[in-house]
């Protein structure tokens, strides 16, 4: 049941709360026998589904920031492209921006309606090896705005992870809007059985940003997720004509990741190809491979495969 | 529906709300700026700051961690000046650390956000501007429903940068808009050519003509752009009043007209 039921009165306590069911405002509610049974804080039977599905997927990377309009879904979009460019490996990309969904624009399936919505969802394949998932696919035009509150949104996430057909993956990277609330919560959640490797963090250099983003770190402490490492994102640009380049203020991530102990996995300078790549709905990499910002992805990415492959390597000796 | 009477809002001339579909998109550095302008022009203006999980307003107007007092009808806003012409709120005020991460589903959210609707003692105040999270969730439907029940909400500017990631984003804000009955005052395109401050050269680092084609598109009314200035970006970064320090500047003016546009649209609905 959803921890706020829309025929709860106005100042429930939540179904999980200690309180569920016997609280003053519980009086007269249609939820208040179930409640107070105990039966709504067991765990979500769902949690054990998602981790049954999720066995068949080796990676899950988490992409975060406490801030908006970084590069979130840039990143993503890309480390998928990285991650699926050797035909080997299958890929998956799930977007969990519910509200702003930018993943089918970028990864170029804007316009492409999923199939099958109330059994089994299937994705969108880019290539045979990466495939997407996002609510964009599920709206029928581009001006339909999902204006739901947490429940509605945690109740389309648990569906994305326990009824998508997502099949053997190697690896499967989860976009997410700014903040650290209910998408970031019922992520964490629905995959709390089923072992997430960690989170890439994204951050541009300026404070407005890093402010944010700590915030986003100690969500990830809160919350015992692993932070595999942060990505500085339009890492400084250079005027084409005059060539100067301009710094960022207090220090950048660099100096967060001092601070907090991080592995700062790299610094992407701002391209304005990268811009118009994700417009276009094509990847970077395969646009502009030699410049500077591809190096540093597939950098990057490299740190990101590392991460990964050591980690089941430390799980397998350890069990 | 029938508005309360009295109540915090009573003496405040208009409300407008700062949205966008998309994030990182300038809405907080406009906000703060356009209330910068207004004071400018001599408003006594307001800031309320719904964004719970990245309340980026206290840094941008160096108000530091001031403490929030009581009195008898809420919460007093922290002013940032000792005249009063700017007052703000926001969650950056309640918390004890500055990282500590709001980690709150959309119900605890939505509580607080009506708290701050109607328990902020504001006083008398021309514009309040209410700064918003990216996305069309639980927080701009509190602000909303609350505002709605205390004061005639005089509408919504949308901010947008050019490129069709954003634009995209922010024609579902639209949408939210006219689902909700919201009015919209306009749609500003901002960082709209970055000019470098060592050769003027300028540079479309993300596209350019989005916003415009947006309005265009939807209907809506243009009120402007607003270019990628890095001498702003400092100035938003040290907290600093970018009016007082470049006045001259084409950024100012571009957000002058826009505010000078959008106190006519509200003075003259």
């Amino acid at each position: 049941m959803a921890d706020i039921p829309s025929d709860a009165p106005q100042h429930c306590p939540g179904t999980a709360s200690e309180q569920a069911g016997k609280t003053s405002a519980c009086q007269g509610c249609p939820n208040q026998n179930l409640c107070s049974s105990g039966a709504t804080k067991a765990p979500d039977p769902a949690i054990e589904e998602i981790a049954e599905k999720m066995l068949t997927v080796k990676h899950k990377i988490l992409v975060l920031s406490g801030k908006g309009g970084v590069g979130k879904s840039t990143f993503s979009a890309h480390l998928a492209h990285a991650l699926a460019s050797d035909a080997t490996k299958e890929v998956a990309l799930l977007d969990v921006d519910i509200c702003g969904p930018s993943i089918p624009r970028i990864m170029g399936l804007e316009g492409e309606q999923v199939a099958g919505l109330s059994l089994c969802l299937s994705p969108r394949y880019v290539e045979d090896n990466l495939a997407v998932m996002s609510i964009g696919f599920l709206l029928s035009s581009p001006d339909d705005a999902v204006i739901w509150r947490g429940p509605k949104k945690n109740g389309m996430i648990k569906q994305f992870l326990r009824d998508v057909d997502w099949g053997e993956l190697d690896y499967l990277i989860v976009d997410t809007p700014p903040g650290t609330s209910d998408e970031h919560l019922s992520i964490v959640q629905y995959l709390s059985s089923a072992r997430i490797d960690g989170a890439v963090i994204i951050t541009t250099p300026q404070e407005v940003s890093l402010q944010d983003v700590r915030k986003e770190i100690r969500f990830c402490q809160k919350v015992q997720l692993p932070i595999i490492g942060v990505v500085e994102n339009m890492s400084g640009f250079v005027c084409p004509k005059c060539k100067v380049n301009l710094p960022p203020t207090t220090g950048g991530a660099e100096r967060m990741c001092e601070e907090m102990n991080l592995t700062l996995l790299g610094r992407v300078p701002l391209d304005p190809r990268i811009g118009k790549s994700c417009d276009e709905g094509k990847s970077f990499l395969s646009e502009v491979p030699d410049s500077p910002a591809a190096a540093a992805y597939h950098s990057i990415v490299q740190s990101i495969q590392a991460y990964c492959l050591s980690h089941v390597t430390r799980e397998e000796s350890a069990g | 529906m029938d508005i309360i009477k009295g109540g915090n809002l009573a003496q405040v001339q208009h409300v407008v709300l700062i949205l966008s579909g998309k994030g990182g998109v300038g809405k907080s550095t406009l906000t703060t700026e356009l209330a910068l302008a207004l004071r400018h022009a001599g408003k006594k203006v307001g800031i309320l700051d719904v964004d719970l999980c990245g309340p980026s307003i206290p840094r941008m107007l160096s108000v530091g961690k001031p403490e929030v007092h009581q009195c008898d009808s809420g919460w007093v806003p922290v002013y940032t000046d000792a005249q009063k012409s700017l007052a703000l709120m926001s969650i950056g005020f309640l918390l004890e650390d500055p990282d500590e991460a709001v980690v709150w589903r959309g119900p605890k959210k939505t509580a607080l956000i009506g708290q701050f609707v109607s328990d902020v003692a504001w006083g008398e105040l021309d514009v309040l501007l209410v700064d918003t999270p990216p996305g069309t969730s639980d927080e701009h439907l509190a602000v909303l429903e609350n505002l709605k029940k205390q004061h005639k909400v005089d509408g919504a500017i949308l901010i947008t940068t050019p490129q069709a990631v954003s634009t995209g984003d922010v024609r579902r804000e639209i949408t939210f808009c006219k689902k909700t009955g919201l009015r919209i005052l306009g749609i500003v395109e901002n960082m709209s050519g970055f000019v470098c401050p060592h050769c003027s050269e300028c540079s479309n680092i993300f596209s350019k003509g989005g916003g415009e084609e947006l309005a265009k598109l939807t209907g809506s009314v243009y009120l402007g752009s607003v270019p990628l200035d890095p001498l702003l970006t400092t100035s938003i970064e040290e907290g600093k009043d970018f009016i007082q320090t470049f006045p001259d500047s084409a950024t100012f003016s571009a957000i002058n007209s826009i505010a000078q546009t959008l106190l006519t649209s509200i003075q003259n609905p």
